[in-house]
Formats: structure tokens, C-alpha cells, sequence
């Protein structure tokens, strides 16, 4: 097992190089650079001044030198200096993650609390009312586009109830646990609405092949009240392509968390990406990729392992 | 969900046993097809069945309630709603449909391509394939707009550069399977040339799954159309747009909640329509995968 999470960290490193790369190239073929935006627009810059910005920032330096400078601070922990903030790239994104990981993960808890129970009772009771109920609020789930969902969630809270979940003054959750979760449960629940769709018609198909299998069959053979069958033995195995989809969807709700923030006007590292490449600022575009890359390489990695968990008979070599 | 297998007493070539016959007697999937052919046919007829030019502004009819004259209403600068969502599926099903072919070709061809000769182009391809994956599809999408700025043709290119490497690994995975069975076996020992088995044998069999996947990929795409342009890195204005559309409502919510609701409708019926159809493909044409194993992407 040691060796194998050994071995899929080795394996990531060249994707996670990769990725740099190519966002680098992107980011330093458009045209335009950092510094002449900034002449463009706030700062009246003379062509010399311009130019010992560029050299400031390393940018006078040919491409693969770049990179290369770029690289070797990333792997001493300095991802290079925000050039319109002017602070620390990795200083703001650690300052801006908090708050897109709480959302992703609240959201991810609230799906599987409304997902899971209606897939069961979907699969228990199938072609019930229930059932029906349960897979026409699948397909909404899967159909309703969140920042939709968002905005009408926006308009009924304000215009009908005269709450309004947010105004730009965002509650960190160390400063105030209870306001930091009033604020983000709407935009959670808003993520989560599309993945507990998923979640529903994950566990409902695979719990209702489970439960048409033989060992069903004998434990019900054996007397087992069906609660027992359910919950006892099939469950389990429904839990396998559970925890693929959530593994999977993990990275879904991380981009998806971007939108949402946007629309709940909340300051997460979605807003962070997106000002920071219409703004050029290279260093924090190049960060902040590279940091969301291996976020996924390592939830990619962590679902994996739970497989192992969840279903002994796989073993990893 | 029982869907019924057609017993085989006609002749082989009633229309029953055709792909559309058997789509037709499977609920989802001709619900999603009707739903579609709609959706296509204001979208190729919108400028000739659409009642106002969808960017005329009408100055002394700003931000009407659905009426007689305006079904929908208006928005701030007087335009037809009716009309700008006639011209949004213009435009909407345009980019889906567009990017969707080119992630479609591309990728199930290096998707073939990779399957069945192996080697290092299966490496070099796939990699390349690894590193898209390797990042949130939408966050990619996202990234590629705003680094290129906003633009139809820009959101084309997003969404077929996220979505390729999808194409791909499923054409790979049935090149891959039908690459083993006894036909190209006996094809092979025929004596056919690569070029043969390829495209006599490979392609047409291993279609199926890509087959599916571009009505799903379809859904996928208008939702990534209109959240791009929800954030103002799709389509530019004033030409119409579901997503911008929506966004613009944000601020005249309280004023004109109308404005918010008929372009949300129309984006989910899209998203619905071509997702119901691919549920309805997948029973269809490969009932050994059973609709509602596998969530969007």
C-alpha cells in the first residue's frame, strides 16, 4: 500500500510539471504582459521605469530562463510575488482556499445527506411514488444550471424573506463559526443540489443491481429481515461506485465552487484565478493552477486509497 | 426501468428495430428528442419566427411585464425577451454544437488512433490527453476564456479542448475491445490492409459509446456556454446570449423578476433535452450499460 501511494505520487509529478508548463506557455503567448497593462491603466510609466519593472519581476528574461527561475523558487516554497496585490502568491492563495474548500466540502456533506437516502428508498421501494419523486428530482438536479439556482435563491431570500445571505462582508469561520456557516450554506447548498442528483441515481442503480445479486438472495434465504439485507450486506457494496463518484466529482465541485462564488459575491480562490489571468498577473495565475492541480492529483489519490478501504478484495502492488 | 426489448418476429428491416424506432418506444429518450427537435428548429428559424429583432431596442418600452405585445416582456433597454431567447438558442446551440463536433473529431480519432496502433503515439496522445484531465473541466474551460477574452469562437475552443479528451478515452476503450474480437481476426487473416480494418471494422463498431457520449457532451456544453457567459467570458453584447441574459436580470431582480426566469428555463430544457436523449441512446443502443450508472461530468 506504502509503495503504491509512493508510486502515484512519482506518477503525478510529471502531470503536475506538465500542467505548469503549458499554462505558462498560454499565459506568456497572449499578448500583452503585466506591466504594460499596468501602464495602460493606473500608473503613467516612462519606458525606462517600464523597464526596470520587467527586470524586477524577471520578466526581461527569455521564456525557458523564466520558467526555469519560476520552478526552482516553486520547489523552495515561493511561487513569486503577486504583481497587483504585491504580496506573496502563495500568501494569498492560503489566504483565499480556506473559504473555496469549506464551500466545496459543505456542499459535498449536504448532497450526500439529501442523495443517499432518497437513492435508497428509490432502489427499496422502486416504481413507487416515491421512486418517481425521487428520480424527477434526479433530473432537475442534473438539468438545473447552479448559477440559475443561485440567482433565484438570491431574489427569494432578499425580495420575499428580506434576508440577504451575503453583502461582500465575508465571516472567517475561526472569527465566527456560526455567521460563517449561516453565510455559506445557501451557496452549499446550491453547489451540492446538481451532486446529490448524482449522488441519488449512483446509489439507487448500483444498490438495486446489489440487491438482485445471490448473496442478497441467501441472506434473505437465511431469514434476514430486509433492513438487514439492505443495510447489512448491500450497502457496503453500493459504497464502491459511491466513492468513485465522489472522488470524482470532488474536482467538478471545486470548479464549480468558482461560479457560485461569483455568484454569492464571496471571496474564494475562483475569483482569485479568474481577476488574477484577465489582470496578467502571471506568478498568481501560474500559483494558483498549479496549486488547484494538486489539490485534484492529491483527492484523485485519497479516493483510490478509500477504495482499498471500502472493497478488500482490491489490493494495490 | 424495464425497457422493453423488441421481440424479433418482424422482418429485420421494420422500423421498429431501426435505432430512431426503439428510441421512440423508450420514454426518456423520446421525450429528450422532442424536446431537441424543438430547440433546433427555433434555433435554425429564429431570425424569421422571432416577432421583434432580438438587439432593437424599443426606448419607450423598457422593462414590460409579459403582455400581449411582448409575450415575455422587455428588458432595461426595451428588447424583446421572446425574440433574445429565439436568437440565444441560435447562438447557444450554434457554440454547443460546433465544439462538440471538434472535441468529437478530434478526440475520437486520437482516441482510434491510440487504441489501435499502440506504441508511442497511444503514449504521447494520451498523456497529453492526462494533463487535461488533470484539472477541473469547468475551471479549465474558464481559465482558457478569460486568458483568450470573451468571443463565441474563443468558447468553442474552450469547450472542445476540455471535452476531447473524453471523446478520446471512450473511443479508445472500444477500439480497444473490438481490437481483440475473432471478426478482425478472420478479417485479418483475409489478408485486409490496416487501412480496411479500420475503417470497415473498427470505426463502425466501436461508434456506439461516442455516439452517446456526443449527446451528453452537448448537455455539458451549453451549460458551459451559458456559465461562460454568465461570467462575461462568453458571447459579446449586445448579441443575445441565455447566459448573459441571466446575468444582466441579477440586477434588476426585484424590478423585473421575468428577466430571470425565461432564460434559466430555456437553459435547463437544452441541458434536460440532450441529457435525457443520451439516457435514452445509452438504453438503446448499449443495454448492457444501463442509464444512471454514471453522472455528468
Amino acid at each position: 500500500m506504502r509503495n503504491y501511494i509512493l508510486k502515484r505520487l512519482l506518477i503525478s509529478i510529471p502531470t503536475i510539471l506538465g500542467i505548469s508548463i503549458v499554462i505558462f506557455l498560454i499565459m506568456h503567448l497572449i499578448p500583452g504582459d503585466t506591466i504594460s497593462a499596468l501602464i495602460g491603466t493606473n500608473y503613467q510609466l516612462t519606458e525606462a521605469q517600464a523597464q526596470s519593472l520587467r527586470a524586477y519581476y524577471g520578466l526581461d528574461k527569455s521564456l525557458p530562463m523564466q520558467y526555469i527561475n519560476w520552478l526552482w523558487n516553486a520547489l523552495q516554497g515561493n511561487l513569486g510575488l503577486s504583481v497587483r496585490a504585491g504580496i506573496p502568491v502563495l500568501a494569498e492563495i492560503l489566504n483565499r482556499f480556506p473559504l473555496t474548500f469549506e464551500l466545496t466540502l459543505v456542499a459535498m456533506v449536504i448532497a450526500l445527506i439529501v442523495g443517499l437516502p432518497i437513492g435508497i428508498l428509490s432502489a427499496v421501494k422502486r416504481d413507487s411514488v416515491l421512486d418517481l419523486f425521487g428520480r424527477l428530482l434526479a433530473l432537475i438536479g442534473m438539468s438545473l444550471p447552479n448559477f440559475w439556482m443561485g440567482t433565484l435563491i438570491i431574489f427569494v431570500l432578499s425580495v420575499y424573506l428580506g434576508v440577504m445571505p451575503n453583502s461582500g462582508d465575508y465571516v472567517d469561520f475561526n472569527v465566527n463559526p456560526l455567521a460563517n456557516l449561516q453565510q455559506i450554506f445557501w451557496p452549499a447548498i446550491t453547489l451540492g443540489f446538481a451532486f446529490s442528483a448524482a449522488v441519488m441515481r449512483t446509489t439507487r442503480s448500483s444498490l438495486l443491481e446489489e440487491l438482485n445479486k445471490e448473496y442478497a438472495q441467501t441472506a434473505r434465504a437465511k431469514g434476514n429481515i430486509e433492513m438487514v439485507v439492505i443495510f447489512k450486506h448491500c450497502l457496503r457494496n453500493t459504497l464502491i461506485p459511491l466513492i468513485t463518484l465522489v472522488g470524482f466529482q470532488m474536482g467538478y465541485l471545486f470548479g464549480g465552487a468558482v461560479i457560485i462564488e461569483e455568484v454569492f459575491a464571496m471571496p474564494g480562490m475562483g475569483r482569485l484565478l479568474l481577476d488574477a489571468i484577465s489582470q496578467r498577473d502571471y506568478a498568481l495565475v501560474q500559483g494558483t493552477i498549479v496549486f488547484i492541480a494538486i489539490i485534484f492529483v492529491l483527492v484523485n489519490l485519497l479516493t483510490d486509497i478509500a477504495y482499498a478501504f471500502v472493497n478488500p478484495r482490491i489490493h494495490y502492488e | 426501468m424495464p425497457s422493453s426489448i423488441p421481440a424479433s418476429t418482424t422482418n429485420d428491416r421494420s422500423f421498429r428495430k431501426t435505432t430512431l424506432g426503439r428510441l421512440l418506444r423508450n420514454r426518456s429518450g423520446t421525450i429528450g428528442l422532442v424536446i431537441i427537435v424543438v430547440y433546433l428548429f427555433i434555433a435554425l428559424t429564429s431570425s424569421w419566427i422571432a416577432p421583434f429583432s432580438p438587439i432593437a431596442q424599443h426606448p419607450k418600452d423598457r422593462l414590460q411585464a409579459p403582455g400581449s405585445t411582448y409575450l415575455m416582456g422587455t428588458d432595461e433597454f426595451g428588447r424583446d425577451i421572446l425574440s433574445r431567447l429565439m436568437d440565444g438558442a441560435t447562438n447557444s446551440l450554434r457554440v454547443a454544437i460546433v465544439s462538440v463536433a471538434v472535441s468529437g473529431i478530434l478526440g475520437t480519432l486520437a482516441g482510434i488512433v491510440s487504441g489501435f496502433f499502440g506504441g508511442w503515439a497511444e503514449n504521447i496522445l494520451m498523456r497529453l490527453m492526462d494533463l487535461i484531465f488533470a484539472f477541473p473541466a469547468i475551471l479549465l474551460a474558464l481559465s482558457i476564456s478569460a486568458a483568450l477574452g470573451p468571443g463565441d469562437s474563443n468558447t468553442i475552443l474552450a469547450i472542445s479542448i476540455v471535452y476531447m479528451p473524453i471523446f478520446a478515452r471512450v473511443a479508445r476503450g472500444a477500439v480497444l475491445q473490438i481490437k481483440e474480437m475473432e471478426f478482425i481476426e478472420a478479417s485479418r487473416s483475409l489478408g485486409a490492409s490496416r487501412w480496411r480494418l479500420i475503417m470497415q471494422h473498427v470505426v463502425p463498431n466501436s461508434l456506439t459509446p461516442t455516439i452517446v457520449q456526443v449527446s451528453l457532451a452537448l448537455s455539458w456544453a451549453i451549460l458551459t456556454e451559458a456559465s461562460l457567459s454568465f461570467l462575461g467570458l462568453g458571447t459579446v453584447p449586445p448579441a443575445a446570449s441565455w447566459g448573459l441574459m441571466l446575468s444582466d436580470s441579477r440586477k434588476l431582480m426585484e424590478l423585473a423578476p421575468w428577466l430571470a426566469i425565461a432564460p434559466g428555463v430555456a437553459i435547463m430544457g437544452g441541458i434536460l433535452g440532450f441529457n435525457l436523449l443520451g439516457d435514452g441512446l445509452r438504453d438503446v443502443l448499449d443495454p448492457r450499460l444501463r442509464s444512471g450508472m454514471k453522472g455528468g461530468k
